[in-house]
């Protein structure tokens, strides 16, 4: 992480959000929920990880280390938007598409393959899967909560 | 016992495994699951991480579906779909946005039902009807119980279980007749949905988690997390290979261990899905 | 016909700018009864007193107004000077057209008017005043001392040697309080009993001390310098007259495996013990939850063992009346307790640090008892789980202390200071060894202190890393401590031997209990309250109760026993005349016209209401009355708005004051 989570609170008390808002540590944090959990004043700081967040992308800020991540979350919403399940290999393929576009890394393309064939003998790979039958009202929430950040 | 039952994306997805043991552990208690219609994508980590008011609305969605479908309980597997019902039921009830939440979903949400996760539903059903109902008690096992993050936090969220040293997965166990054990891992984080997105952070963590897991004299892990079973046991193999060691820990969900001791076979609870399977 | 003198005050540019004082003085010079009506610059000072007296002389003055600030300013001023003059100094006034005129109003017409008018006031009440005594009330001159740690100790060596006799009475069986307990106290390293028991010696010999100890303040009635308290002196199941403290009783016990409560669970003590070598007094006690004799009448061995014949199972708690004339309360504190278990709905404990779970997490106190040379491993730093010299012992500041989400939100004031001790003890012990400190600030204010803190870490090489610890765990016996080091910015992990939680601090157990005995107020996490923060640190609330030290508090020492002297000295103020003297503006009940109904009885928050009977000269009973006891009223007035036949009323405030200075404005 190039900020902890208390230097960027700290940012953000200061005043210097754009530095927070620029940070890969936003992107690195898996939301563990620790921090709030331990936090002596109380601070959400699990919340405030997720507001960075949001509002790094709402202003149009990247995480150029921890593209990854970012391509991850935003197909994965977009995934939910369009099938209101997760259709994992849809969002597999999404993902990795993005990841090359954006970064260029081929090597990233192909990890994981071997997984397909296990995944497959296990029964755990729905080429067809089921989708939501109410799709469309999950299209009008998306709409009814749209922000910058998921586009 | 009828139970509403919300699945979520990773039980119909490649976490079936969980879901099959799910169905054929519940079945044997009779614990009749009755799967929300209509259920949506609770929003997981990205809706949180992006868009804080589709994070209250997706799992509204599915808690007003609930309560339309008459449910006073529902049954969520998965530990990030029930603290987001958890998290919304909380707004709803607390912060005043009961109004403002049901007219985006199009449905009215009361958030008064219960939510209940595996360990939950377990003492729902009750330890000593288990205790009664064990036909082989799990002598082979020593098992480290793993609760991961979204089970007992955020603790003014879940209100479950002690959230520094839980102890309500060793109590299911311990009527299972398996032997646990005491270990310094159980609630840290297996690196939830970076699996794809950052492999480098859930190696790191699941090591830690199963060494330490080991180290303590573990034979097997015990989880009530899909993604937490994807990162110890689809994974295992590439901690393996990252940090040239062998672990071979088998990764049981919490309902194959009871199935198991209810006389259920591996290929009933689908035990012999996992990546890592006994020798 | 009343001759009132009105002296208004400009208090330079205060009142003067906004109220037209000249404007003021003319109007009311022409009130009804206002004999003369005068302004100056400052009324308080030197020359305006003079006024004052020399206008009461020359008019012949009944009755005077100072119309300037806050009587909370000045009043006892201007009381004086009236009687200095000759004139009741109860039948002075102050009308306040600073605070409430002048310092809140703009325009200046309409501040003079309302100057005038509550001047006016003040004169409808002068008029209506009546000439008042102050209440005698008469003192026992002995103090009552609650608490034998160092702060009760001071105390009552302060009032002893003033010549007054002092009830001690202290809960454990002996006195000394956590500093017998301690190894060495910043900032000199001086050794702690050393120190403190030459002053437990003197009080268990001094001649003017009585000292009940393993005894607890059961009831309190009565009032300032009129205290009646009855003292619960526990069994000891040993005739401390008899006893000679030969030792032979606790050598030959067969149970010796009971946790020390002095080593707060480091060590073992016997069924019948003494707490420690240099206890006062040197007199053993009986755990009787233990003890195989008072169980199911086994053992007995001290018994047979004794040649003074002191043992006594048949021995039972004493109820000890004592009458004193004023209370000090030094209670003392405890730590925080850091496991799970509170005895407070409001606290959480940590699960975190392990507390508890592994033997080798301990709180400071514990730590003092395995470094103090009299302590039950003669000062040899062996920790708990297996006896082993600790090579690398973390420090943990700030446990349940500053932390809103645990409960406490204050800072224990002592713990940077002896957690450097710790540190420095340590690294004299075991010169191979390394301290790690994990802290979040240093407080460290007082005389030599933050020196002490230096050389802690310059000289005795003690690490302080600046963050929290998040998590301690186990892993192949060594305890591994995870914490932040904020001032480098990256994680910190140590594998620690031996791991140190620099507890809160709390006021005793059992203090809210006996506050409410007492009369006395505290505060939400149970330290008691004093009068005001920055000026009566020592007074409380109830008139002739001090208090001193911890139970106050978190504070050192050095701190301790200043306050002792400090509330010492209150005593001796109290205790130097037989009587005491009070503001008479107090209820009084008209006996010919209550109805003995007794709600006033109920309603008084200082319980200062009795109920009594009336009788003629020959003691023949006419009726009951209510009857306010003139040592414990506080003027409030409650009783004067509850009585239903107007028989309460308060001196100085009656009814018909009232009624009259609001007539005056309609």
């Amino acid at each position: 992480m190039d900020l902890a989570p208390n230097q960027l609170l700290r940012l953000v008390q200061l005043g210097q959000t754009d530095a927070a808002l620029r940070s890969q540590a936003i992107w690195e944090c898996v939301s563990c929920q620790t921090c709030t959990t331990r936090c002596p004043k109380e601070v959400d700081c699990a919340g405030v990880m997720d507001a960075l967040r949001e509002t790094s992308l709402a202003h149009g800020m990247g995480a150029p280390a921890q593209q990854p991540v970012v391509s991850f979350q935003k197909a994965f919403l977009d995934n939910i938007r369009r099938n209101g399940r997760l259709n994992e290999l849809e969002l597999i393929a999404r993902f990795k598409a993005d990841v090359l576009f954006r970064t260029g890394r081929l090597a990233f393309l192909f990890k994981d393959a071997s997984l397909a064939p296990q995944l497959g003998k296990r029964k755990k790979l729905h080429l067809l899967p089921e989708k939501a039958r109410d799709r469309k009202v999950v299209e009008r929430i998306f709409a009814r909560c749209s922000n910058q950040a998921d586009q | 016992m009828n139970i509403g039952y919300y699945p979520g994306c990773a039980l119909h997805g490649s976490s079936n495994d969980y879901e099959q043991s799910l169905r054929a552990c519940l079945g044997a208690l009779d614990v009749q699951l009755q799967e929300v219609k209509d259920w949506i994508c609770c929003g997981a980590t990205a809706a949180h991480s992006l868009n804080h008011k589709l994070s209250l609305a997706l799992p509204a969605r599915n808690l007003a579906l609930a309560e339309r479908d008459g449910f006073q309980q529902l049954f969520a597997p998965c530990p990030l779909c029930s603290m987001q019902l958890l998290k919304v039921q909380k707004a709803v009830k607390e912060n005043g946005l009961r109004e403002e939440l049901s007219q985006i979903i199009e449905a009215d949400v009361r958030g008064d039902g219960q939510v209940l996760n595996l360990i939950q539903l377990f003492e729902r059903v009750g330890l000593d009807r288990l205790k009664a109902a064990v036909k082989e008690p799990l002598k082979s096992v020593t098992a480290a119980c793993y609760y991961g993050c979204l089970l007992t936090r955020p603790p003014d969220v879940v209100h479950f279980d002690d959230f520094e040293q839980p102890r309500s997965m060793e109590a299911v166990l311990a009527v299972l007749g398996a032997k646990t054990v005491d270990w310094s891992y159980k609630t840290e984080c297996c690196g939830a949905g970076m699996t794809m997105a950052s492999e480098g952070t859930v190696l790191e963590l699941a090591h830690k988690i199963l060494s330490n897991a080991a180290d303590h004299g573990a034979n097997c892990l015990v989880v009530a997390c899909p993604m937490c079973h994807v990162n110890l046991d689809m994974k295992q193999a590439a901690v393996e290979r990252r940090y040239g060691k062998k672990l071979d820990m088998v990764i049981y969900y919490l309902s194959d261990l009871v199935g198991l001791a209810l006389g259920l076979s591996g290929e009933q609870l689908g035990v012999n899905r996992h990546f890592v399977t006994k020798a | 016909m009343s001759r009132i003198g009105v002296f208004t005050c400009w208090c330079g540019e205060n009142i003067a700018r906004t109220v037209d004082v000249d404007e003021v003085a003319k109007q009311v010079a022409g009130f009804p009864g206002v004999r003369c009506s005068v302004n100056y610059k400052y009324m308080c000072s030197d020359p305006g007193q003079a006024m004052v007296r020399e206008k009461i002389a020359s008019e012949k003055l009944d009755g005077v107004v100072v119309a300037s600030c806050s009587p909370h300013m000045h009043l006892k001023t201007f009381r004086k000077a009236a009687q200095a003059a000759g004139l009741n100094p109860y039948l002075v006034e102050m009308a306040n057209i600073r605070e409430q005129c002048s310092w809140v109003h703009h325009d200046r017409t309409q501040a003079t008017a309302k100057a005038i008018d509550i001047i006016r006031l003040s004169v409808e009440k002068v008029r209506n005043d009546t000439a008042l005594e102050p209440i005698r009330v008469p003192v026992t001159r002995r103090a009552l001392v609650i608490g034998g740690g160092v702060a009760g100790i001071q105390a009552a060596l302060d009032i002893a040697d003033a010549g007054y006799e002092v009830v001690m009475v202290e809960r454990e069986p002996s006195i000394g309080g956590k500093m017998a307990g301690l190894s060495e106290t910043f900032p000199t390293l001086d050794c702690s009993q050393c120190i403190l028991t030459p002053r437990m010696v003197e009080v268990g010999q001094h001649p003017r001390i009585k000292l009940y100890s393993y005894s607890e303040v059961e009831t309190v009635d009565g009032f300032v310098g009129n205290f009646k308290i009855t003292i619960r002196q526990k069994a000891r199941y040993v005739d401390t007259s008899k006893c000679t403290g030969c030792g032979e009783c606790w050598t030959v016990c067969p149970l010796k495996r009971n946790p020390s409560e002095f080593d707060f669970g480091m060590g073992m003590r016997p069924a019948i013990y003494i707490p420690f070598p240099q206890a006062v007094p040197a007199r053993p006690v009986i755990d009787k939850k233990v003890c195989a004799k008072l169980i199911r009448n086994g053992c007995g061995l001290c018994e047979k063992k004794c040649k003074a014949e002191a043992i006594n199972f048949k021995d039972e708690d004493k109820l000890v009346e004592e009458k004193v004339g004023t209370v000090v309360v030094a209670t003392g504190y405890r730590l925080y307790s850091i496991s799970k278990e509170q005895d407070k709905a409001s606290l959480t404990g940590y699960g975190e640090y392990g507390y508890g779970k592994y033997k080798d997490v301990i709180d400071s106190l514990q730590f003092e008892r395995l470094v103090s040379a009299s302590g039950p491993t003669n000062g040899v730093l062996k920790r708990p789980s297996d006896g082993a010299i600790p090579k690398n012992v973390v420090f943990i500041s700030c446990v349940g202390s500053r932390d809103n989400a645990k409960g406490l939100p204050y800072c224990s004031k002592i713990c940077c200071m002896y957690t450097a001790k710790h540190s420095m003890l340590y690294k004299h012990k075991v010169h191979d060894g390394q301290a790690h400190v994990f802290y979040m600030d240093i407080r460290s204010g007082g005389k030599g202190y933050d020196e002490f803190v230096r050389r802690a870490i310059e000289q005795d090489g003690a690490r302080y890393y600046r963050g929290r610890v998040s998590k301690i765990t186990e892993e192949k016996g060594k305890l591994i401590v995870r914490g932040a080091d904020t001032l480098a910015g990256f994680p910190v992990t140590i594998e620690a031997d031996l791991v140190v939680l620099a507890a809160a601090m709390r006021p005793a157990e059992g203090i809210e209990e006996l506050a409410q005995k007492l009369n006395i107020g505290c505060d939400e996490f149970g330290f008691l309250m004093e009068s005001h923060p920055k000026l009566r640190p020592v007074e409380t609330n109830t008139a002739g109760i001090f208090i001193a030290g911890a139970c106050q508090a978190p504070k050192d020492i050095p701190e301790a026993v200043a306050q002792a002297s400090a509330a010492a000295s209150k005593v001796q103020v109290m205790l130097a005349a037989d009587e005491l003297t009070r503001e008479p503006e107090i209820a009084a009940i008209n006996e010919q016209t209550c109805a003995a109904c007794f709600t006033c009885v109920h309603t008084c928050p200082y319980h200062a209401i009795e109920r009594a009977e009336v009788r003629t000269g020959r003691g023949v009973f006419i009726k009951r009355t209510a009857r306010v006891n003139a040592g414990l009223c506080m003027g409030c007035g409650t009783c004067v708005s509850v009585c239903p036949s107007k028989s309460a009323d308060l001196l100085g405030f009656t009814d018909q004051e009232v009624y009259a200075m609001v007539e005056s404005l309609v």
